[in-house]
């Protein structure tokens, strides 16, 4: 009884302080109170729906495009490993992508990477080696963000399982450059600022990177697929989605697997469990 | 009570007996291969990654390396022992291959041709993977001039090949080619 | 066991029988959860999801000895040797994104079981001991996930902790050296995650110990059932072996079946995009947000957005950091003393005409929107239904639950499990042939339920 009681009295005391001091002014402040201020640049931003057709390894049975991961790794290589790092791949993974061993010892070569001398052990840089990660663009961090007006340039490893829904995201940022509608700009007095970029499917529609593909042609294919501006976003995205995860398709076909010994394993399960309790309801009349 | 049990027998004819035994063993047997197919990765994850069995070639200059002496480098996160035979090492070397020896070996077979004088060894010793003295000047090199492992007293002579204690082999030669006539790359 | 009826295990070979006497392990096995552990015939579905706790469990502590194995915690390293684990180590991918989403899986599992005992007032007298130990797992899994998140080191990781041990500096006088001690240092560090690697590896094996208490406790009364009539006689009961081996190994099945769907196909489904991001002590993520399975408990603890202040004076009572730090704490803690707030003679809530439709239209609807709200921005009108929320909530359980329980009038209660199970004739059939002591049949409530005081 003592203890219903005192539940009582603690149970109202705590609704009343929630409700006194929290829920009413938050509710007068709410339906009285100014509107919250938003950004201008909110009015700006548009929601991405990625490239048209999505991506060959979108749904449970999605593979890689071999021939689109390669030529967005030579997108990446020309155009966003001038400031970005991929830290977390190794030249030797590119055989995933269809090279060859010795077409990626050849890859691996073509990097510079930094190393040691041997005879000083002063550092210097050597060409890379397959077992060699891809080198940063920057020594360090402050460098990073000295050369790139205080923004650092993320490393890409990740980066599209660092965004919600990161594939499509990459490609839509990667088209999403341009200017903001000069009429809407001047009624809200919005204005990008000096140094950033006006990108309306950036979350904040001012970005510190400049547009990184600004032609048609920038990269020329080896396999003769026209190199539009969506087409590279397209194939720099689906790059960067291998870098993030690389067991990506290795994953779903174990989980087709898995998924149907279960079922199995699950209806017999069910049968024996009925075996075992028939008799034991009653009948349905 | 009583009648319940009854129910549960009625079903039990012979045929339903069969029925229900078959049913229950393929379930019961079914996990069990789901339970040992959890193993597999269980189990695998323990043997090398994937950036281990990458990181497999060493190259190593050896120009610098004068007759008589040995450099430590380093293969697979082991000790890799680079040696240049003295004329009278080889002759050694040679004048032994056709003696009694645990794991018989020539000179030719445990170096590359036209490169006699450079003798590729791992630098673990056989027995218990311990390193062996003898590489670098002013070790003990053993009874017969070569490597001397301190831990059990494994004697291997100038070619890296055992002739005395406990070791069952020579010590390895592991895989490895000239790229050009003073870098070798091993792996 | 208590039932009379109990079969007893009788050792059949010369090894067993040897075994027998020496270390009576097949005898504990037989008594826990084999034929020898007679449970009511009548329990349904929400009954699975305690062997599948236990099994989550195995789960993650199987998956998690495996990745300590790969991982290190070192704030320099951590996070990359997450990525070692996901890239390089064979089957890495799979055991980590199993221990990811087993964490999960582990909590919706854990909290349909709490739901099930709420419904069924599992929680009341004989019960109550068993009720206790469930809470104390239930905050040691918490504290335990809480740690675990942090390992990988991603953004959020590293907010997380931070904001958490955070939690502890709204502690007047004292909290904000606890917070330093807490993470041995000014901000998580190196100190910090190391103890909490150390702590994730130990909790598990304590919550481990508390859940064989918890099964031990449940062994004193038997297990509850539906109906929540307390088992009469032999006909009440069937041997967990068969019946409930076979009925959880099918359980089992399907939990499988939504986990590996989860794992192989949407592993990064329930975890946060910004912990892909390495830590980054000098940039915070726009929406802080925890794991899915804290969100109602997150919501209660931003629903105290003033401060308790004297009116019109100023003065500061309580602020509104320490008063959302008590509600969230408090809104847990309470479950200790549930089993003596409801004190309404009659368990199942199928029964209790009042108390269902607060559970359902009050209780439940309530956890939906603190759910919803805790995963939510800081902004209106998530923190306003977070207020109503967790208002309700306490009310639900420290002046509904009382009130209800005393002013309640049950609906008659079957006279035994067996007649609720097979009708009424079958149950008088029970009563003239069984051991059931006492009562009109079908009548009365259940005798041998007593006011939970």
């Amino acid at each position: 009884m003592t203890i219903r009681l005192g539940g009582i009295i603690v149970g109202l005391a705590i609704t009343a302080v929630l409700v006194l001091w929290s829920l009413v002014p938050g509710f007068i402040n709410f339906a009285f109170g100014p509107p919250p201020e938003k950004q201008a640049s909110y009015a700006f931003y548009e929601h991405g729906e990625g490239p048209e057709g999505g991506f060959s390894f979108d749904g449970p049975m999605g593979k890689w495009d071999v021939a689109q991961l390669q030529r967005g790794y030579q997108v990446y290589k020309e155009v966003c490993a001038a400031c970005h790092s991929l830290k977390f791949v190794a030249f030797r993974n590119l055989q995933q992508l269809g090279y060859t061993e010795a077409e990626v010892d050849a890859e691996a070569a073509s990097w510079t990477v930094p190393g040691l001398d041997p005879n000083t052990g002063e550092p210097t840089t050597r060409p890379g080696e397959p077992t060699d990660y891809f080198p940063s663009p920057y020594p360090n961090a402050i460098a990073a963000a000295a050369a790139n007006n205080n923004a650092i340039p993320p490393d890409l490893s990740l980066m599209t399982k660092a965004r919600h829904d990161g594939s499509n995201y990459v490609y839509d940022l990667l088209v999403g450059y341009g200017e903001a509608d000069p009429e809407k700009a001047a009624k809200l007095g919005f204005e990008t600022p000096p140094g950033l970029y006006f990108n309306k499917h950036f979350p904040n529609v001012n970005i510190a990177m400049p547009q990184p593909l600004v032609l048609d042609g920038q990269v020329s294919y080896a396999d003769g697929t026209e190199a539009t501006i969506p087409q590279m976003a397209k194939d720099v995205a689906a790059f960067l989605t291998w870098t993030a995860e690389p067991s990506l398709v290795q994953r779903k076909q174990t989980g087709w697997f898995v998924l149907g010994f279960l079922l199995f394993a699950t209806a017999l399960a069910f049968l024996s469990y009925k075996q075992i309790w028939a008799g034991m309801k009653p009948k349905k009349k | 009570m009583a009648s319940d049990t009854a129910v549960l027998n009625e079903t039990g004819t012979e045929e339903g007996v069969r029925r229900r035994d078959w049913i229950h063993i393929a379930a019961l047997s079914t996990a069990g291969v789901g339970g040992a197919a959890v193993l597999i990765p269980l189990v695998s994850q323990m043997a090398p990654s994937a950036d281990v069995l990458a990181a497999s070639t060493t190259e190593v200059d050896v120009s610098a390396i004068q007759p008589g002496q040995a450099i430590k480098a380093v293969f697979r996160k082991q000790p890799l022992f680079v040696k240049r035979l003295t004329a009278e090492e080889i002759a050694a070397a040679k004048k032994d291959d056709g003696a009694s020896m645990r794991d018989p070996q020539t000179l030719a077979d445990r170096t590359k041709e036209g490169h006699e004088d450079v003798l590729v060894t791992m630098g673990v010793c056989t027995h218990l993977g311990c390193v062996p003295l003898g590489a670098a000047e002013g070790e003990n090199k053993g009874e017969f001039g070569g490597y001397f492992c301190p831990c059990h007293g494994s004697h291997y002579d100038v070619a890296g090949r055992i002739r005395k204690g406990p070791a069952p082999l020579n010590l390895q030669v592991p895989e490895y080619s000239f790229t050009s006539d003073t870098v070798i790359r091993v792996g | 066991m208590s039932f009379a009826w109990a079969k007893q295990y009788e050792p059949k070979t010369a090894l067993t029988k040897w075994l027998d006497e020496k270390l009576p392990l097949p005898r504990l096995v037989y008594n826990a959860v084999g034929a020898g552990y007679p449970v009511p015939r009548n329990l349904n579905y929400m009954w699975n999801f305690g062997v599948l706790a236990g099994f989550c469990l195995m789960i993650q502590i199987v998956t998690g000895v495996v990745l300590a194995m790969h991982y290190a915690a070192n704030q320099a390293v951590a996070f990359g040797t997450v990525e070692h684990i996901m890239r390089n180590v064979n089957w890495g991918w799979a055991l980590r994104y199993a221990h990811a989403n087993g964490a999960s899986f582990f909590f919706i599992v854990v909290y349909l079981h709490i739901f099930r005992g709420l419904f069924y007032s599992s929680y009341k007298a004989p019960r109550e001991m068993i009720w206790l130990l469930g809470v104390v797992i239930f905050l040691l899994m918490m504290a335990t996930a809480f740690m675990g998140y942090v390992l990988p080191w991603g953004q959020m990781s590293f907010w997380g902790a931070q904001v958490i041990t955070g939690l502890f500096s709204a502690i007047p006088l004292v909290g904000e050296p606890l917070q330093v001690w807490l993470l041995g240092g000014f901000a998580p560090d190196n100190a910090a995650l190391n103890r909490f690697f150390s702590l994730h590896f130990l909790l598990p094996f304590v919550i481990a110990g508390v859940v064989i208490l918890h099964i031990w406790a449940l062994h004193i009364p038997g297990s509850s059932n539906p109906t929540g009539v307390e088992v009469k006689s032999e006909s009440d009961t069937v041997p967990f072996h068969p019946y409930y081996t076979a009925k959880d190994g099918f359980g089992l099945g399907v939990f499988l079946i939504a986990f590996a769907a989860m794992v192989f196909f949407l592993p990064n489904a329930l975890g946060h995009p910004d912990n892909y991001i390495e830590a980054n002590p000098l940039s915070t993520p726009a929406h802080i947000v925890p794991e899915w399975y804290f969100w109602p408990f997150y919501a209660i603890l931003r629903a105290f957005t003033g401060d308790l202040t004297i009116p019109f004076t100023g003065i500061v009572l309580i602020p509104a950091k320490l008063l959302g730090v008590i509600a969230m704490f408090g809104s847990i803690l309470l479950w200790f003393i549930l089993p003596w707030l409801d004190k309404s003679p009659v368990r199942s809530g199928h029964y209790r005409p009042l108390f269902n439709k607060f559970f359902w239209f009050g209780f439940m609807p309530t956890m939906v929107v603190l759910f919803i709200a805790g995963g939510a921005p800081a902004e209106e009108p998530y923190v306003l239904l977070s207020q109503v929320a967790t208002a309700y909530y306490f009310l639900h359980f420290l002046v509904i639950l009382p009130i209800v329980s005393q002013i309640e009038v049950p609906k008659p209660l079957p006279f035994s499990i067996t007649e609720a199970v097979l009708g009424k004739d079958k149950a008088a059939e029970a009563s003239r042939t069984g051991t059931v002591d006492g009562g009109d049949a079908g009548t009365l409530p259940d005798g041998s339920l007593q006011p939970a005081e």
